[in-house]
């Protein structure tokens, strides 16, 4: 489909042209530019997919000043007609309906209701005619970024016959970035011409380049080509880019193992501590990262035109909200449970059905939805094969913050001395004048303070339903056992190398065996060093 | 453990209450058993379909009942747990003596139930659209099989979208296992070769997709248009999608198409990232047709919440339900044998503005419908099959299936008769 289309776009560029040139010359070519602009209009109208491309076409190429603005509403869904005579229009949402505009006349029509309205649909064949529309409007755009796009988004219609075309747009481009793409383009059409010395010459500027479009026409030489010369350079070159693209593809599978393990991190350092220092097995330690969770939906209810501001106020406000929960729980139930593991255990696993239920009373047992703000969508791209997605990058650098700022707490404050103390031995603290039972509390509630921060951010990557703490209590226990209990380096060493180590099996196995393999190794390597990676020393093992 | 002591008091409630009612009703009444989870995992699904079976049954009455008298609904709880379903239909026919049960949404909970209607002879009328592979008597399958649902969709993005690279995705458990053993059989015999198909396996509720989104999107980066086909379950679509729009992946480059992705589901999630993926089903809220405008109505009015979407089970429900009302009208009697033999050729409205008919083989004709996922949560139809399909139960592209049809009607009478062996596999009345 890509070169016919192409060459029809060709086409249609030319014929006002000629008309230019030939005839009338202004007012004949403007009034050929009104005219297809305004056949494009009235064919939208069709309920035919077909026709609508058509007159996606047909708008693209009119060169009307409104073509742009046309193009971008229909991709958005805001061209309607109007129920009565099927006008197009277009539409912004106002007070009490929306402000409906007429295309072709600019008349302001008033305030309509959705029931005098008809939304011209779209699909995405359609969604991909208008980008590529929208590219070849955008290729004259005074933004020397958006031209980049621009080219590079439309690699994939390139034909030998779009030299002519993409040189004369290099020579009038001052910009480098974009000169840069041109030439990749110019030296992908050149490939799908017949002259071999060009070819060479396409091949010597594209023997670096990952974009994926010159991959594959690359494998098409290597396969169809008849010059011996063209055929072996060409092999070369996609060595060349294979070698690298699978570097990055290592590369890659690292950042994921260190996202997945950021998150392992996040969920389990809580638990590191209630489990960790003071011994409590805390079943409901999933449901306090719940909570957070669910602290972060409230908040963006209350501020819904603040989604940004209303996460980072989350932090302190699921710490607070989980926190105190936790400082509840060891008050009411644990402290009177402490050196009985098993009956611990069971009292929060009750714990955690009961606030399982809770949250379904309150909030429903559908999954909420959190908004994910706009600096938090999408990807950074290093090159076109390697990007990393924002939302992991930012959960990741989130995690070291918490971990760093939980470490220097236990390491340089009071607080943190007296948990270490109490944590060490217990009667010697309390004959040093600490008040161990006050310092229970607080760890409990710091360890589910921690966990709350954790659901904010998983508030970001997963579902905020009554069962996500189900989801990663299990994780949570097999980090801090294997990373050795009691050990915040060890939970951090030990989240990310099974994150790491999860990410790396999963190609080879399977996302469901890697995780049965995952549990595998640990079984075993805990029946070796059943102290885990990083094992207390001295006294405080006993 | 934890569930018999639920249910022991609950099945005692229930009987108590039975007692009272049945004194006073059972001569004029005739009663309709409603088997969905209220409570569990399934009960998001699970308990839209209860509440519309009580408005269907509620609507009825108010044009006078059946048979001249009224229907009287028996709701159970079955609670997500697979064995309690069984229980709780043995309890819906031997206790309350039910004319008909409409329940069950999982494959797992057909199966458990499916002895005990055989058994005691009693109907089941199955609203979800499922893996194919069986025809029982006692069962009436008004979701879809995989020919009114996996196989169009696939048609429609081979031709329509001219898709040639394919990624199955599912979660690990029957019905994506078996749909997608149907659809690979179907990709090769269009001549689609091993290397153009991909497919992939995730746990129940997978929320680190990464990985597999970037092997899509390698996969997809071949220079052939690719398609995912997902039969991702529940929960694990919502990361699944968002970390498809995080990595760049739009539906006009990689369109994915969603077979357990429906109105409902959207309800709970932003729907931005998903924009133009698509879903294949039998009927979309957004359905321009009087009936369906009329159902809407009906069911805000009955849920008093405008908010309330519907969707296809849904549909299926209103569907399976009519067709029980006509067969028994028409075989003047509620008994399960008059109404298995009337209910064959019995042709509805559906709510795509056409007819369904039931068919011999206990499926029903449906048209096929792909809609892409707008901003609203709502779909946009952009293609139909041009008439309705009739189920399959038996795939024909499988090995070992394809030789199998199901006919209920004498003289064949069987749900799994082979045309070659010209023999029943034993699946007999």
């Amino acid at each position: 489909m890509g070169q016919h289309h192409y060459r029809a776009l060709l086409s249609l560029v030319t014929l006002p042209f000629l008309l230019l040139v030939c005839f009338f010359p202004a007012v004949a070519a403007q009034t050929a530019t009104q005219e297809s602009f305004e056949q494009g209009i009235h064919l939208l109208k069709s309920r035919k997919f077909q026709e609508k491309n058509r007159a996606v076409e047909l708008i693209t190429d009119s060169g009307d000043p409104r073509s742009m603005d046309v193009l971008q509403d229909l991709l958005a869904g805001k061209l309607f007609l109007l129920r009565t005579d099927q006008t197009v229009v277009q539409v912004k949402s106002a007070k009490g309906g929306y402000a409906v505009t007429g295309v072709l006349q600019q008349q302001d029509l008033g305030t309509l209701q959705t029931r005098q309205l008809k939304k011209i649909t779209i699909n995405n064949a359609l969604r991909g005619a208008l980008k590529s529309g929208i590219a070849k409007i955008n290729l004259q755009h005074p933004d020397p970024g958006v031209r980049a796009n621009a080219v590079e988004s439309m690699l994939e219609e390139i034909t030998a016959d779009s030299v002519q075309m993409l040189e004369e747009l290099k020579t009038k481009e001052q910009n480098k970035a974009v000169r840069r793409e041109l030439e990749t383009a110019i030296a992908i059409s050149w490939l799908k011409g017949n002259d071999e010395a060009q070819k060479l010459k396409a091949l010597d500027t594209l023997s670096g380049s990952l974009t994926p479009v010159v991959r594959n026409e690359l494998k098409k030489i290597t396969t169809q080509e008849n010059s011996e010369a063209v055929q072996k350079k060409a092999l070369q070159a996609l060595h060349t880019i294979e070698a690298k693209v699978k570097w990055y593809a290592k590369l890659e599978t690292l950042f994921f193992g260190l996202s997945l393990g950021s998150v392992l991190v996040l969920a389990a350092i809580g638990l590191a501590i209630t489990f960790g220092v003071i011994g409590v097995i805390n079943m409901a330690h999933g449901e306090l990262i719940m909570i957070g969770a669910y602290t972060t939906y409230v908040l963006q209810q209350c501020m819904p035109d603040h989604i940004g501001l209303s996460l980072a106020l989350a932090i302190p406000a699921a710490f607070c909200v989980s926190g105190l929960v936790g400082v509840i729980i060891e008050r009411s139930v644990i402290r009177f449970l402490y050196g009985r593991p098993l009956e611990t255990l069971l009292a929060t696993f009750g714990i955690s059905l009961i606030l399982q239920q809770t949250v379904r009373s309150i909030f429903s047992p559908l999954n909420r939805s959190v908004i994910t703000p706009e600096w938090m969508t999408g990807s950074l791209a290093i090159n076109p094969v390697l990007s990393l997605t924002t939302n992991r990058v930012t959960v990741f650098i989130f995690a070291m913050l918490v971990f760093t700022t939980l470490y220097i707490l236990l390491k340089k404050s009071s607080l943190g001395l007296q948990v270490r103390a109490v944590s060490q031995n217990r009667a010697m603290a309390r004959s040093m004048g600490i008040h161990a039972a006050k310092v229970d509390a607080l760890t409990f509630g710091l360890g589910s303070g921690i966990a709350g921060i954790a659901g904010v951010a998983l508030s970001q990557l997963t579902n905020v339903g009554p069962n996500l703490g189900q989801s990663y209590i299990i994780d949570s226990f097999m980090v801090v056992v294997f990373g050795g209990v009691g050990n915040l380096w060890g939970t951090m060493l030990g989240g990310l190398s099974l994150g790491i180590a999860n990410k790396v099996l999963e190609p080879w196995s399977g996302a469901v065996l890697a995780k049965i393999l995952i549990l595998v190794l640990i079984i075993l390597f805990i029946q070796k060093r059943p102290q885990g990676l990083f094992p207390q020393k001295g006294r405080a093992a006993e | 453990m934890k569930n018999q002591l639920f249910a022991l008091p609950l099945a005692c409630g229930l009987l108590a209450g039975s007692l009272l009612t049945s004194g006073a009703q059972a001569a004029d009444t005739i009663k309709v058993g409603v088997l969905h989870s209220l409570s569990g995992t399934m009960a998001i699904s699970e308990t839209t379909l209860k509440d519309t079976m009580l408005m269907l049954i509620e609507e009825q009455n108010k044009k006078g009942g059946v048979l001249g008298k009224k229907l009287e609904a028996v709701v159970v709880d079955p609670a997500s747990n697979w064995p309690l379903f069984a229980e709780k239909a043995r309890e819906l026919i031997e206790k309350e003596k039910v004319a008909a049960t409409f329940g069950c949404w999982t494959s797992v909970s057909r199966k458990s139930v499916l002895p005990v209607f055989e058994e005691l002879n009693s109907l089941l009328f199955y609203p979800v659209q499922y893996e194919g592979e069986e025809s029982s008597l006692n069962v009436f399958y008004t979701g879809a099989a995989p020919n009114q649902q996996a196989v169009p969709a696939v048609d429609y993005l081979m031709n329509d979208l001219g898709v040639e690279r394919w990624v199955l995705a599912g979660t690990d458990y029957v019905y994506p296992r078996t749909t997608n053993k149907i659809l690979e059989a179907y990709l090769k015999s269009k001549g689609v070769p091993q290397e153009d198909i991909m497919i992939n396996y995730t746990p129940f509720g997978h929320s680190d997709w990464q990985s597999i989104v970037a092997d899509i999107k390698k996969f997809g980066s071949a220079g052939k248009k690719t398609a995912v086909v997902s039969t991702i379950n529940g929960d694990a679509n919502v990361p699944f999608y968002k970390e498809l729009g995080n990595q760049g992946i739009t539906a006009d480059n990689i369109p994915v198409v969603a077979f357990s992705v429906g109105e409902e589901e959207l309800s709970g999630i932003d729907t931005k990232p998903l924009v133009g993926h698509l879903a294949a089903w039998n009927y979309f809220m957004s359905v321009d047709s009087d009936a369906n405008m009329d159902f809407i109505e009906a069911w805000h009015s009955f849920i008093k919440n405008e908010k309330r979407v519907t969707n296809d089970p849904m549909e299926a429900h209103f569907i399976g339900f009519n067709m029980w009302v006509k067969a028994v009208e028409k075989a003047g009697t509620t008994d399960p044998k008059a109404v298995q033999e009337a209910i064959i050729g019995v042709t509805v409205p559906n709510l795509s503005g056409g007819y369904s008919a039931m068919m011999p083989n206990h499926h029903i004709t449906k048209p096929v419908l792909i809609g892409e996922i707008q901003e609203n949560g709502q779909f946009d139809v952009v293609w139909e099959t041009p008439g309705l399909v009739v189920g399959d139960a038996w795939s024909d592209y499988l090995e070992g299936s394809k030789d199998l049809i199901s006919d209920w009607r004498a003289p064949l009478s069987c749900g799994n008769y082979n045309v070659v062996t010209k023999t029943c596999a034993g699946n007999k009345e």
